[in-house]
């Protein structure tokens, strides 16, 4: 295991280095300058602004710099978002927000999601199913920013139940966002876990089990609900990272100072830095998410063997 | 098993929040039906709440409070209210003596000031001296800081900027000295006939040395790092954060006319949120756009401000190089004067926009005796459907032709949409045999064919650099940048010579000259065609008094506002 655990690392740095390299030379390719308002500078004032941030050097020389601060573990500071401020500060101060209300969404999402399927499965072709289908349908199909409109007008505006926006009011600011960004994990394991759930039932070895007098729940839950979970974790990796690392709608929306809507920003106005720290964020926590997905496997089912077979 | 433990456990902090929440909001204000009465300035203390606090949203972070390095609205306009300079502009827009006390001594040359600065502090305690002016203007116009706007601001004003931004000269040897503590003098390479109001633009305000210094790296990265000598004081921003606040700065020298203590403000870019904010109470303004400024058209508590910034028609007479029908002044003149402006700004605007029958914007400049330059101007192209039609017979007639098709160049949001096809459907009804065709491109794309002069008509804009009409008087002239439309005229180019040069002494026929060449631009030669003057529609709570827009520098003053009536 932890020889496994070794390897997957060193292929996890592989990875992160390749990542940085394409992103750098394409965000290179970007048309624009990350120097605002470049027209009202003289060349010479122009040419001191690129020295600063290290934008006159040759393309190689950029990468290879940029490289050689990363290794160290820095991340360069922002070219004109944040004039000046180190790329390290901007990503923490913004990473906490995003990930309170992307977990918080996430976990809600997943257990009524789970709920919403397991029901919908045991209560097959009933009204509990189609209303269980019904609201995975809306929620996959309802765009996040419509349900977060909502929200935000009936919750917080009309029946004064929630802050309206603003990261002002600790846990009740992220009532709403945290719901908003729950409804895509809710509707896709409640598919999930319906589709897998009445395969499952339908097989064999819960015959067997019913045969042997397993009660219901036992079965539902020790034989069934455990198996209809591996397709689910595979899907709930990636999508933990994109909701954890921010929604651009739902923080714009509620006005929350995330990293979603950051990272947006940043491409938009040049500032490469800030592009190239937010991309290797995502990816690092992309890369560690899959690994625990990995690992994951094997804890919910022992046919998946991490490694050797012997272990 | 374990997770619906924990389900039932969400819901039920949930359900619980929801009913703390509850009990929490019964705060509501009543506001009484009648609006408190406008009271100019603020002396009217007997109506003022007890609690001055004013909550405001911005859209867009403040990417930087170092006054060198600056060079957007948000930090213009907070700099405006925790800054000043020699000079403010006052609730009017005319420039006042604000650190300096009293008008400055002029050489009789008009290219020596001298500035006497009145006392007044720093937020730490210190004097603003007449030093923190030479540190400030030295530091924006050393290359080596990369100011934006410093070179911008000096360069061709005043003595040697353009070749220290250039890195010929060293920045100790710009046109500005403190001959003592509280003496100020600036040496100029022109005279500047507005260089009061520029007083009152951020990159001259002064800052302060010893604070730089000391704070390094560190400095304006964040409140903590920042020093004020201001109305109010920058507090709690944290360098990146969406949210901060002014509080009133004890040590301004006029602090007893500031009525507000507290200004809290939140960044939120999503217009709707905004509006909504706004409804809760939370907020006291909110900005208008798009369909909301039609949606709250008739709101009790809309406020309309005019922006200072105008649109036109370019009228290109020389598209790649070959005369087409815009070469003919009986054309321009047809299509500057064939549509209903009145019409576009309250049908398809909506937004507070005035029909612009001119170039120099109303509401933005002002003579010696405080005119407006519109109300010595007046209106110089309005729409005329007859007239327009007569001078398009005769354009046909001289071009030898029945028809024209031209192509009308806009941007491609929304609102320049809509608004060329109304024009398009103007002109085509109004002059006969006309087709016009549309194209909309983004804002770089359409620099880009302007540049090239591959169109025929264009939809632009300009917006102020200075407070002088000679800001959009002079961007004609032939060969100008703005001018990629092979218009000339030597009766218009040597006015906009004079009024730069021989008659800067000459306040009053300098204007003349100014009024005469917009008249030759507009009336005679139809060079451009003005649309419309933009405003902008905000909602306001009928308890906040006496914010004043300004058309340059930052946009808001707050130093006489204040809340009467919340409570």
């Amino acid at each position: 295991m932890a020889k496994y655990i070794g390897k997957r690392l060193i292929y996890m740095v592989i990875t992160l280095a390749l990542i940085a390299t394409f992103t750098f030379f394409l965000m290179k390719i970007l048309p624009g300058s990350p120097v605002a308002s470049a027209d009202k500078l003289s060349p010479e004032q122009r040419a001191v602004v690129e020295a600063r941030y290290g934008l006159n050097e040759p393309l190689p020389v950029q990468y290879f710099n940029y490289m050689f601060g990363l290794v160290q573990g820095d991340l360069g500071i922002s070219i004109n978002q944040f004039k000046g401020a180190e790329v390290t500060d901007v990503i923490l101060s913004r990473m906490g927000p995003s990930a309170q209300i992307g977990f918080q969404g996430m976990v809600l999402g997943t257990v009524l999601g789970i709920l919403l399927g397991m029901i919908a499965a045991l209560r097959q072709n009933t009204w509990v199913d189609y209303t269980s289908t019904f609201v995975a349908i809306v929620g996959i199909s309802i765009p996040s920013f419509v349900f977060a409109s909502l929200l935000q007008y009936w919750f917080g505006l009309k029946w004064e139940l929630f802050p309206v926006a603003l990261w002002k009011d600790g846990f009740m600011s992220s009532v709403l966002p945290s719901i908003a960004l729950a409804m895509f994990p809710l509707a896709t394991a409640a598919r999930f876990i319906r589709t897998e759930m009445i395969e499952v039932l339908g097989s064999d070895y819960i015959t067997l089990a019913k045969a042997k007098g397993a009660s219901g729940s036992e079965i539902a839950f020790k034989h069934a609900f455990r198996n209809a979970l591996i397709p689910l974790v595979t899907v709930l990796g990636p999508m933990a990272v994109s909701i954890l690392t921010g929604s651009l709608v739902v923080e714009q929306i509620f006005a929350i100072p995330g990293i979603g809507e950051q990272f947006v920003k940043s491409i938009m106005v040049n500032d490469f830095s800030i592009i190239m720290g937010t991309t290797i964020f995502f990816s690092v926590f992309l890369i560690v998410i899959i690994l625990l997905v990995d690992i994951l496997y094997g804890v919910i089912d022992p046919r998946i063997r991490l490694s050797g077979g012997k272990s | 098993m374990k997770n619906s433990k924990i389900f039932w456990l969400l819901s039920l902090v949930l359900v619980l929040s929801a009913f703390l929440a509850a009990c929490g909001g019964g705060d509501d204000t009543d506001t009484g039906t009648e609006a408190p009465e406008e009271t100019e300035g603020t002396e009217e203390a007997g109506d003022l709440d007890s609690e001055q606090v004013l909550n405001l949203m911005e859209t867009a972070e403040i990417p930087t409070m170092d006054i060198s390095l600056a060079e957007d609205a948000v930090a213009f306009n907070i700099f405006n209210n925790v800054n000043e300079g020699l000079f403010r502009l006052d609730q009017e827009n005319l420039a006042e003596p604000a650190i300096a006390e009293g008008e400055p001594e002029v050489s009789e040359d008009g290219l020596t000031y001298t500035f006497t600065l009145r006392d007044s502090n720093w937020s730490d305690g210190t004097p603003v001296t007449a030093n923190d002016f030479v540190y400030s203007w030295q530091r924006s116009i050393d290359p080596a800081t990369g100011s934006p706007y410093g070179a911008y601001m000096m360069a061709g004003s005043i003595v040697n900027a353009t070749e220290i931004a250039a890195g010929e000269m060293e920045p100790t040897e710009l046109g500005v000295t403190a001959v003592d503590e509280k003496t100020l003098e600036v040496q100029l390479e022109r005279p500047v006939p507005y260089f009061m109001s520029l007083m009152a633009f951020p990159t001259f305000y002064p800052q302060n040395e010893a604070f730089i210094t000391e704070k390094g790296d560190a400095y304006a990265s964040n409140s903590e790092n920042l020093i004020f000598n201001g109305p109010f004081t920058l507090n709690d921003w944290d360098g990146t954060g969406l949210t901060w606040s002014m509080q009133k700065n004890p040590e301004y020298w006029d602090a007893e006319t500031v009525q507000l203590e507290t200004i809290n403000v939140d960044v939120v870019k999503e217009p709707a949120t905004a509006v909504n904010l706004y409804n809760s109470g939370e907020k006291d303004r909110a900005g208008l756009s798009g369909e909301f400024a039609m949606q709250y058209a008739n709101d009790e508590n809309l406020v309309t401000e005019l922006e200072p910034t105008v649109f036109y028609f370019k009228l290109n007479q020389e598209r790649n190089g070959e005369e087409n029908a815009l070469s003919n002044v009986n054309i321009r003149q047809a299509i500057a004067k064939g549509f209903n402006k009145q019409d576009l700004v309250d049908v398809v605007l909506a937004n507070g926009s005035l029909p612009a029958n001119y170039l120099v914007p109303t509401e933005f400049t002002f003579d010696e005796n405080n005119t407006d330059f519109r109300d010595v101007n007046g209106d110089l192209v309005e729409f005329n459907a007859e007239e327009a039609a007569e001078h398009w017979a005769t354009g046909l007639e001289e071009l030898g032709v029945e028809e024209v098709t031209l192509e009308i160049l806009g941007g491609d949001t929304e609102t320049a949409k809509n608004m060329d096809a109304y024009l398009k459907e103007q002109l085509e009804t109004n002059l006969e045999g006309l087709t016009i065709n549309l194209k909309a491109v983004p804002f770089g794309v359409r620099l880009e064919l302007d540049e090239a002069q591959d169109y025929d008509i264009q939809t632009a804009g300009w917006g102020p650099d200075y407070q002088d009409p000679m800001t959009f008087i002079d961007l004609f002239v032939t060969g100008s940048a703005q001018n990629k439309m092979s218009y000339s005229n030597e009766e218009y180019d040597a006015l906009v010579e004079s009024a730069k040069g021989e008659l800067t002494s000459d306040p009053a026929a300098r204007w003349e000259a100014m009024a005469q060449a917009e008249k030759i631009l507009l009336e005679d030669d139809a060079a451009i065609a003005p649309i419309y003057q933009r405003g902008l529609m905000s909602l306001q709570q009928p308890y906040v008094n006496g914010i004043v827009t300004h058309p340059f520098g930052g946009d808001y003053s707050y130093k006489w506002a204040y809340i009467s009536g919340k409570e």
